[in-house]
């Protein structure tokens, strides 16, 4: 495989490898907390930040971690950034920490991030990894920014809390309940798979 | 012996050797037909506006399986009639009162969704229509279970037609059963014998085409006849719901009313309908009774203690994953090799 640039590692996170519709990875939030877009945003602006520290850091110290133990390893420092953001979101944005509940301390096993750890981070330069790491957290704040505003604005009417619609407007509540999660997701990854054959 | 008979017998093909000229086509349009009756005698006890929602639920059934065979680059199979009669159950089973748009959602989800992206006809693993009516109840859960119409009595069939579903609606009787016990039910229809004549006839507040029992024991009974459906599921779900409410649908047990409780909501529908589709329900004998208890089972279960008061919808749908499966484990005896003779 080729060497990339540090832009093309950070552009293949945007469309080519978009973690939840083309690697299919950290779907349990993907899929519970984008019932509305300050949700879907925050979640990915909190697994942005701790995607980029950590993928930081474990380039950093790749070569002091024994390979029998790595993902222990990877599990603590990523844990370590988990707990940072969620400290600061309770300081700071406490009804949204309210809203994603028991999501944010479970980044820690999102598969996105040990993923990058392992796959990424580990084999590669600090640069590459921080641009990686950059890349696919926009790609997956994108991601769910995209399906929780599909969600919102149909299951409920508004975007971002305002409303959309007239008053005459019959939200679709499927689509803000479970089985519209799967189902919105689902024809995201169809329309995705039919954008990209072409 | 005519030449008929001795053509096919000496005729070698592969199976099957015995044909009776009946057709998917064939079958699904007597379906519709059969389902007639309960359409027009619907249209004396909720209005004009019953014809309105069924003509858009089958229109736009149809239009979508047009629609989702030339995506999918499928041969275009409209005129086969099954797009048809999923229309009109889809419509049998949602409210009188609902806005005359809300089917062709309904429609675009049974025939696209559950129907063609799991394989098309023959494949789909869930009963279309009833998926359909499972989504609306999920997107639109307000109108879907409130949109109910009081019974027109005077043949006024234009009465409900413009008006808001919130100023007419009224409780369905398993609803109210339910909520205020057999003392409430008396209290609002009648006396019980009065109410078994209604019900029967099709004169109780409930979904367009799922009111009237004697309308549609009489279409099972013609396709019965027609060797287009067997008795078994049908009789199955409506002994077994009928038993589990006498035993326990009472205040005590054993005072349970089994005759109400299969002449009230969708059961009669749902079993002769619905849960005899042919590609998915089982085809041997014994696993179309073991088939048709378990929806028996589970529309008592949902009745009684599930916080829906009709279950029929999803007892069928609980049920038609399992059909490939009893199908293998009630597989005739005789098509087993005999015992040892594998070793």
């Amino acid at each position: 495989m080729a060497k990339k640039s540090v832009f093309q590692e950070f552009s293949k996170g945007l469309w080519a490898e978009v973690p939840p519709f083309r690697l299919v990875l950290g779907l349990c939030p993907t899929l519970a907390i984008t019932k509305s877009v300050d949700n879907g945003l925050g979640m990915g602006i909190a697994v942005t930040f701790v995607l980029v520290c950590s993928n930081v850091l474990i380039s950093l110290l790749k070569n002091l971690i024994p390979k029998e133990v790595r993902i222990a390893c990877y599990i603590v420092i990523i844990a370590t950034f988990v707990t940072v953001v969620e400290l600061s979101m309770q300081a700071f944005v406490y009804p949204l920490f309210l809203q994603l509940g028991i999501f944010i301390p479970l980044i820690v096993v999102n598969c996105i991030l040990l993923g990058r750890a392992e796959a990424f981070a580990a084999k590669n330069g600090v640069i590459a990894s921080l641009a990686d790491g950059l890349g696919m957290g926009i790609g997956y704040t994108l991601a769910l920014s995209a399906l929780s505003a599909i969600r919102e604005i149909l299951g409920n009417g508004t975007f971002y809390k305002m409303a959309v619609f007239g008053p005459g407007f019959e939200p679709f509540r499927f689509m803000v309940e479970a089985p519209g999660a799967f189902m919105c997701l689902g024809l995201m990854l169809c329309v995705m798979n039919v954008i990209g054959k072409k | 012996m005519n030449s008929e008979t001795r053509q096919a017998i000496w005729n070698v093909s592969v199976s099957p050797h015995i044909r009776r000229g009946v057709s998917v086509e064939r079958i699904m349009w007597t379906v519709s037909a059969s389902l007639m009756p309960p359409l027009i005698l619907s249209v004396f006890i909720f209005g004009i506006q019953t014809l309105l929602i069924t003509f858009v639920s089958v229109a736009s059934c149809v239009a979508a399986e047009a629609v989702s065979q030339k995506l999918l680059h499928r041969p275009v199979t409209i005129r086969d009639g099954s797009a048809v009669v999923t229309g009109l159950l889809l419509a049998y089973i949602v409210p009188p009162g609902v806005p005359f748009w809300m089917p062709i959602l309904g429609a675009v989800m049974s025939i696209y969704v559950a129907k063609h992206l799991l394989g098309g006809i023959g494949f789909n693993i869930f009963n279309p229509a009833l998926i359909g009516r499972a989504f609306l109840v999920a997107t639109f859960p307000v109108a879907m279970t409130s949109a109910w119409l009081i019974p027109i009595r005077d043949l006024s069939i234009f009465k409900y037609v413009g008006s808001g579903v919130d100023a007419v609606s009224t409780a369905t009787p398993l609803y109210v059963l339910k909520h205020y016990g057999m003392a409430g039910l008396t209290e609002r229809f009648g006396s019980t014998l009065k109410m078994y004549g209604d019900f029967f006839l099709g004169w109780q507040p409930g979904s367009i085409g799922e009111t009237s029992a004697l309308f549609l024991i009489l279409g099972g009974l013609y396709l019965l006849y027609k060797g287009y459906i067997t008795w078994h599921v049908p009789v199955s779900i409506i002994v077994t719901a009928g038993f589990l409410t006498w035993v326990f649908g009472g205040e005590r047990y054993f005072t349970g009313d089994p005759i109400l409780s299969v002449i009230s909501g969708g059961l009669i529908l749902g079993a002769i309908y619905m849960a005899t589709d042919y590609v998915t329900s089982p085809t041997q004998p014994s696993a179309k009774l073991i088939f048709g208890a378990g929806i028996g089972v589970l529309t008592v279960l949902i009745r009684l203690k599930g916080g829906y008061p009709e279950g029929i919808c999803y007892a069928i749908l609980l049920m038609n994953p399992l059909a490939p499966a009893l199908e293998t484990w009630f597989r005739p005896k005789r098509f087993a090799p005999p015992k040892g003779a594998m070793k």
